[in-house]
């Protein structure tokens, strides 16, 4: 234990009526290092630091920071510390541009905003020093995540800051925006900036960081320094057992075709060719990927198949059937299950509670309605079955799902689709921000999916994730797919290829 | 011939129009300023009564116009304060208390006037018409538009002002947020609460004045439910405004219109139709306004939900 450590957060305690989030918590962090926070989901790093940002207040416990205790409880303290923090789930206005999210809460309210022309400047600078890419005058909603992403970091160096926190940045980037924002996090540091940053993936932490605390239970049970352990040992700490690195698998035995996709096309909502004649099949038994750098159209194929976009041309059929411009519900109801790919958007209700969220698509069906009433008691049983199979950490059934932690509640949208029954799965990106613990459960879940004979076609931007499950890997550049590649590990090399559009040795001609 | 169709029969009409619309420009002004912030007032018809009758009796005791108006806003802010309370708070239903914040209105005018003002059976002073120079000189349309009374006028001064709250000043840019995303607000330093507070209350001291303006500016006598549904009128004007201040503006100058023409409609003996179709002209107009703008694609996202920090 240092003499006087740059922050420390001693002996946290926090509860929500009945429910310990924080259960004496002590973290110390150093000036200048880039400090990892791993946990499984629900742990409580989120908790510890909204915590720490004084967005919740806790039930007893103090920060020293830098050297002086921290008036708890209240954001404007954290700003004026010059604590910064991106949130797991973005705190962006929507409707406004990025300039005036960044000038939010700036200054006096009966100030006119007229030097709009600075804020612009100072932002593009910014970015160009930084290489964000990020545009003033954007408007939030127009953005992709990981836009959105870049515009969160950018608005905490905006205020300037001397603690960043990452709350799960890397959970919606893809490798390539990953290695960016790390090299991003160790630029801040040689800038005298110190950095938390919280992650469920082992590598980026062994890469970035210079000390590791693990949480457990709602504690923090190991600091170490990156140098004295390793991947193995931090999820032993993270899960309390041995997780499996590679799973067993036998061979698949694919059967009838079950998803068949003809000569697809379409566009995206900004109207432009988004798809260009995609041909797949998915059979009973197997597990296809879809890798690809994520906005090569992955997006637009799982809602072209889901029914939520329209087609241009092309045929899509279920199990021999023409589904071609039917409607979601319609598409549904073949035993087709969907886990897309932005949970809050398309995978829960936030206000609604866990059991209403768990009959979301058979909320009308036996047995979960009768008469044309809610059967209340089945729908209790069948969700305490979910939560308890996933290991969904909650209360009770009844808690509202916007109050579990992100893992959790992607968890939940995971065992409500499973336990459809389907025989399609179509799924993107499966383990978005899920635990190790909790993703080698569910690869294993899926793998005995496809042992049962379901059909599942799994879209990626992870391919650690695709080479861990799948039987072939169909690779997308440009709305189109390039090529396949069985899912065997000696082929990594040939998947990157072309994912950059380069095919046997050729650069794929731009259409 | 029917005189409809001559030049001095439409400045006339705009001139109405625009007089006529003043009590919904200010309620329906400060109504997008409540939604913006995410709070749904329903309780507009009720703020207005009391408005409308605090403004007369004020009016009634002083013998002054500016007192009348004045309390009239502060009538409207005391209901405001109630409706906050209870839903910022409190976080009450909206609905709700907007709907109890609308019989208490109603019921406690009425009460009121029947107890001190019925049997007196005198009015107050109306505010007098202004003529602005060499615009009240312009042909046809001069006197009709630009002889009006300055609450009339009053009324770009105040689309201007709300203009400028909500998309110039750091003040408005955060309101808009708290409809939206309140808890990017609370995440950066300032409290929801305060914001919504703001908004209520300003949306209710216009929703005062346009009550004050029925009483002071137009006819000279609180009447039982005066207002007459214009409250529940507002609220279609900001839908149809797609919560925009210019438009709520310009919607209200519509509806306006429709009252304009439905008071001369009656008029025309010509015309065989019985005025109570007239006199439902504005109301059908706000059904269609409704059916024609519908969705919510414009509405804040978080328009009535209240906010729960935790
Ligand atoms: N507002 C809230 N009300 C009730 N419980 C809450 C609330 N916020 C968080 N929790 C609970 O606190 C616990 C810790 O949540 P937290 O979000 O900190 O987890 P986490 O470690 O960040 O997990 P993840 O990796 O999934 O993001 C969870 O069990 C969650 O359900
Ligand atoms: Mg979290």
């Amino acid at each position: 234990m240092s003499e006087r450590p740059f922050l420390r957060m001693d002996n946290i305690h926090k509860s929500f009526g009945e429910i310990i989030v924080s259960a004496g918590v002590t973290l110390e962090v150093e000036e200048g290092e880039i400090h990892s926070l791993l946990g499984e989901n629900g742990a409580g790093k989120s908790v510890l630091m909204s915590i720490l940002c004084g967005i919740l207040s806790p039930n007893s416990g103090q920060i020293i920071y830098k050297g002086r205790p921290l008036n708890i409880g209240s954001p404007r303290e954290a700003i004026r510390h010059r604590i910064g923090m991106v949130h797991q789930h973005f705190m962006l206005v929507p409707n406004l541009t990025v300039a005036e999210n960044y000038v939010l809460g700036q200054g006096s309210p009966l100030r006119l905003i007229h030097d709009m022309e600075k804020v612009h400047a100072r932002i593009r600078e910014l970015s160009d020093r930084y290489g964000l890419g990020v545009r003033p005058d954007a408007v939030i909603e127009d953005l992709s995540v990981g836009e959105q992403q870049r515009v969160e970091i950018l608005k905490v160096l905006y205020h300037g800051t001397d603690l960043l926190i990452l709350d799960e940045p890397t959970a919606v980037l893809t490798p390539q925006e990953t290695d960016r924002l790390l090299d991003l996090m160790r630029g801040l540091v040689k800038d005298g900036k110190t950095v938390i940053f919280i992650s469920h993936k082992l590598d980026e932490v062994m890469r970035v960081s210079d000390r590791i605390s693990v949480m457990r239970d709602c504690r923090v049970v190991h600091t170490t320094r990156v140098a004295d352990t390793d991947p193995r040992e931090l999820a032993r700490l993270m899960v309390g057992r041995d997780v499996l690195m590679e799973l067993p698998r036998a061979p698949a035995d694919p059967g009838d075709v079950v998803l068949s996709v003809e000569g697809l096309s379409c566009r995206n909502d900004l109207g432009l060719p988004a798809l260009r004649d995609i041909g797949l099949q998915v059979r009973r038994g197997e597990i296809v990927g879809v890798a690809g750098v994520s906005g090569n159209g992955q997006t637009e194929l799982a809602l072209a198949i889901a029914g939520l976009l329209p087609i241009d041309s092309g045929r899509l059929a279920l199990n021999g059937r023409d589904i071609t411009g039917l409607s979601p519900a319609e598409i549904n109801a073949r035993a087709f299950a969907h886990i897309p790919e932005d949970r809050h958007k398309m995978g829960i209700l936030m206000p609604l509670s866990l059991a209403e969220n768990a009959i979301l698509e058979r909320y009308d069906q036996p047995p979960f309605a009768a008469r044309g009433m809610l059967q209340r008691r089945r729908i209790a049983a069948h969700t305490r079955d979910l939560i308890a199979r996933f290991r969904i950490k909650t209360p009770d059934e009844e808690e509202r799902i916007a109050n579990l932690s992100g893992g959790n509640q992607q968890k939940l949208v995971v065992a409500r689709e499973l336990a459809r029954d389907p025989d399609f799965i179509l799924v993107s990106q499966l383990t978005r921000g899920i635990d190790i613990g909790a993703i080698e459960f569910i690869l294993q879940e899926m793998l005995k999916q496809r042992d049962a004979g379901r059909a599942i076609l799994l879209i990626s931007t992870e391919l650690e994730e695709l080479f861990a499950i799948c039987d072939r890997i169909l690779v997308m550049f440009h709305g189109q797919i390039l090529g396949e590649v069985p899912a065997d590990r000696s082929r990594l090399e040939e998947v990157g290829l072309l994912m950059a559009g380069q095919k046997a040795g050729h650069v794929a001609q731009e259409a | 011939m029917l005189d409809i169709l001559t030049l001095g029969f439409l400045a006339t009409l705009l001139g109405a129009a625009w007089r006529l619309a003043t009590p919904l420009i200010f309620a329906s002004i400060g109504e997008v300023i409540s939604e913006r912030a995410g709070v749904l007032n329903i309780g507009l018809e009720g703020t207005m009564l009391m408005g409308a009758f605090c403004g007369f009796a004020a009016s009634f005791a002083t013998g002054s116009i500016p007192l009348g108006l004045a309390a009239g806003i502060a009538a409207g802010m005391a209901f405001g304060l109630i409706f906050a309370f209870f839903t910022i708070t409190v976080k009450a239903n909206q609905i709700v208390v907007g709907a109890a914040i609308n019989l208490l209105g109603l019921g406690l005018t009425a009460f009121l006037f029947r107890t001190y003002y019925v049997s007196t059976g005198r009015g107050v002073d109306i505010a007098r018409p202004v003529r602005i120079p060499w615009l009240s000189d312009l042909p046809f349309f001069g006197e009709a538009l630009f002889r009006q009374n300055l609450i009339v006028y009053s009324t770009v001064l105040v689309t201007v002002l709300a203009v400028i709250l909500l998309y110039r000043s750091s003040f408005g840019l955060t309101l808009r947020a708290v409809g939206d995303h309140p808890k990017a607000v609370d995440v950066a330093g300032r409290s929801v609460a305060a914001y919504r507070y703001g908004a209520v209350l300003i949306g209710t001291g216009l929703a005062g004045l346009g009550g004050a303006f029925l009483t002071l500016g137009h006819s000279n006598q609180f009447v039982e439910g005066i207002t007459s549904g214009r409250g529940f009128i507002a609220l279609a004007v900001v839908v149809f405004a797609r919560w925009s201040p210019v438009g709520a503006f310009f919607v209200s100058l519509l509806f306006g219109l429709f009252y304009a023409l439905q008071l001369q409609l009656q008029a025309q003996p010509m015309l065989n139709i019985p005025y109570q179709a007239f006199q439902a002209l504005p109301y059908l107009m706000t059904i269609v306004a409704l059916i024609v703008v519908g969705g919510k694609s414009a509405a804040p996202r978080k328009l009535g939900t209240p906010y729960d920090e935790r």
